[in-house]
């Protein structure tokens, strides 16, 4: 039909035959909708059971102690004396300590492979990196007491000798202790951060580069006023990816933070998690409120990864909100 | 400003095959020709905006006062040499008066704050967009309109005074009373620097443009005054395009 022909009134569809939305389409529209609302159910029942399987797994301990509990450092199986304080000290510390050594080296080689490098050295370094990513943390364990721990208990008398002034490097060169934890933990992040911040960094639009490098800005400038800050929302999810990660990390931190349930200022001093604990605990709890403790630090290791993603969740959301 | 003999591509596609021109000082020169055939390329060699994208190649020369532009510090020239891009690239993550104020900044020309907040309104009047803008300076620039979005880029680039600015369809996104205030605002800066435009509105090359360039595929075809674009062509491609006879 030739297009004169097509626009000529008789040859259009009548309005009353243009269907406003099929049946058909209707009903498969529905079921995607419901189905999708179950699948996102699923995931926030599933939390729920968890949380709920805990709390009922543990009511002794909460009878027993209450919310000393969370508060309490003794842990004395012998004597049923529980206390999970220690174990949240050694969770939030070594994770703390991963971080803080993870996102500037992260970050760091994310914005080299990113905006510096060649392409195909990037993409090579990259698998590499992903491949550090795949390494079991029972191998990285192993490492820690094999390669690290050596080394780190070489370092720290020296470390001692030069900042001894400060609590934090103070005390006998074990080797295993909390920075050892945080080292390892932070070797097991590192590719997290790295590979995503990269991935995020090679998504700002080229428009945006290049309007700040045509105003005579250098390839750093251009990094720090537009690269990072629109890619900083993608870098925090990172964060928060690994911060959940190192939080639940049990085998590698069990083999090289020296499981002693001590709250110590040096990180140089042995510490235990509470993953740890539930692992290496679990097994031989012999009491009943021993087993009802160790379930109640999963609940508190639970809540504790709640909160600290809330925390840090907020954090980003004023910081943008101040932004705009 | 003067290109000579300039070739450019992107891999193995050769874009610009051979252009020489002359962007003469305190002149406005008017870049025409059909979508595909090398103005954004052309202007983004002007400034070595083009090398900056991966798999981009060229050779030939780009003079700027006697200098080949190889031979300077790219951050340098490009502060001496502003670009107001096709589409709008306004920063998202800063507000409209920082984007305005960004060159500025970085370039570390304001002195003061006053300083600064003086040239970043003298910039947005001269784009003709204070008067939309002056009560939401610290609001996002992404809450602007296309347009608004268009002139506040043209500020930023002119916030920092360059020697030569081009232009790649500074209109695109522009109602007629915008694009008029721009024009006037082109005629206004030619008394002090040099400026390249590229558009597709050749009614727009005839009003702004003492030059004007018709290239086609990648070649530069004619090169005169713009009368004599306009009036007489010498080549029968431009005066077929000239005259809307050309697809
Ligand atoms: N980033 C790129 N990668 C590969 N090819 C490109 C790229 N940018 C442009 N080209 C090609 O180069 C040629 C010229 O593009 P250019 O943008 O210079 O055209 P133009 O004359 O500005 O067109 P328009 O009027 O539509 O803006 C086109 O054929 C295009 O396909
Ligand atoms: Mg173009």
């Amino acid at each position: 039909m030739s297009a004169e022909a097509l626009a000529r009134p008789e040859n259009r569809p009548a309005l009353k035959a243009i269907p406003v939305a099929g049946p058909r389409e209707q009903a498969g529209d529905r079921l995607f909708r419901w189905s999708l609302l179950l699948f996102a159910l699923s995931v926030v029942v599933l939390a729920g059971l968890v949380a709920w399987k805990l709390i009922a797994g543990s009511l002794m301990t909460w009878k027993a102690f209450g919310w000393r509990f969370l508060f309490s450092s003794a842990w004395d199986p012998v004597n049923d004396k529980f206390g999970a304080l220690p174990f949240i000290y050694g969770t939030l510390v070594s994770s703390a300590l991963a971080l803080l050594l993870a996102l500037p080296l992260g970050a760091g080689s994310a914005i080299f492979l990113a905006e510096l490098a060649p392409r195909r050295v990037s993409d090579v370094c990259t698998f590499l990196i992903e491949l550090l990513a795949a390494v079991p943390s029972v191998i990285l364990g192993l490492i820690g007491i094999f390669a690290l721990a050596p080394f780190l208990s070489a370092v720290e008398p020296w470390l001692t000798k030069r900042l001894g002034f400060l609590p934090l490097f103070q005390g006998a060169p074990y080797g295993v202790g909390m920075l050892a934890a945080g080292i390892i933990l932070a070797l097991m992040i590192l590719p997290y951060i790295t590979i995503v911040s990269r991935e995020v960094l090679l998504g700002v639009p080229r428009p945006l580069k290049e309007g700040v490098l045509a105003l005579g800005a250098t390839r750093w400038e251009m990094v720090t006023r537009v690269s990072l800050p629109y890619s900083a929302p993608g870098i925090a999810g990172a964060v928060f990816l690994s911060l959940g990660r190192a939080l639940g990390e049990t085998m590698a931190v069990t083999m090289v933070i020296g499981n002693t349930p001590k709250i110590s200022a040096s990180l140089f001093q042995p510490g235990y998690t509470m993953a740890a604990v539930i692992a290496n605990e679990l097994a031989e709890a012999v009491s009943d409120l021993h087993l009802q403790s160790l379930i109640a630090i999963g609940l508190t290791l639970f809540g504790v990864t709640i909160l600290v993603n809330a925390a840090a969740r907020l954090m980003l959301l004023r910081l943008s909100k101040r932004h705009s | 400003m003067e290109v000579r003999g300039l070739r450019a591509g992107y891999g193995s596609n050769e874009v610009l095959k051979g252009v020489t021109a002359r962007f003469l000082e305190k002149a406005v020169t008017a870049i025409i020709g059909p979508s595909g055939c090398g103005k954004s390329t052309l202007v983004r060699c002007l400034n070595r905006m083009h090398e900056t994208a991966p798999g981009t190649t060229m050779s030939g020369q780009v003079v700027l006062y006697g200098r080949d532009v190889l031979s300077l510090d790219p951050v340098v020239l490009r502060r001496h040499v502003g670009m107001v891009f096709q589409r709008p690239n306004p920063f998202p993550n800063m507000s409209i008066f920082d984007n305005v104020a960004s060159g500025l900044v970085l370039n570390g020309i304001a002195g003061g704050r006053s300083e600064l907040e003086g040239r970043v309104e003298a910039s947005l009047r001269q784009a003709s967009l204070w008067d939309e803008v002056k009560d939401r300076l610290r609001r996002s620039a992404l809450g602007l309109s296309g347009g608004q979005q268009q002139r506040l880029c043209i500020a930023r680039a002119l916030a920092v005074s360059p020697n030569v600015l081009l232009l790649d369809e500074p209109c695109s996104a522009l109602d007629p009373i915008a694009t008029a205030r721009i024009e006037e605002l082109v005629l206004e800066l030619k008394k002090q620097l040099t400026i390249v435009i590229v558009t597709h509105n050749m009614q727009q090359a005839a009003r702004v443009s003492d030059f004007t360039a018709f290239m086609l595929l990648g070649e530069l075809v004619e090169f005169s005054a713009t009368g004599t674009i306009f009036t007489k062509p010498s080549d029968k491609r431009t005066e077929d395009y000239v005259t809307g006879r050309f697809g």
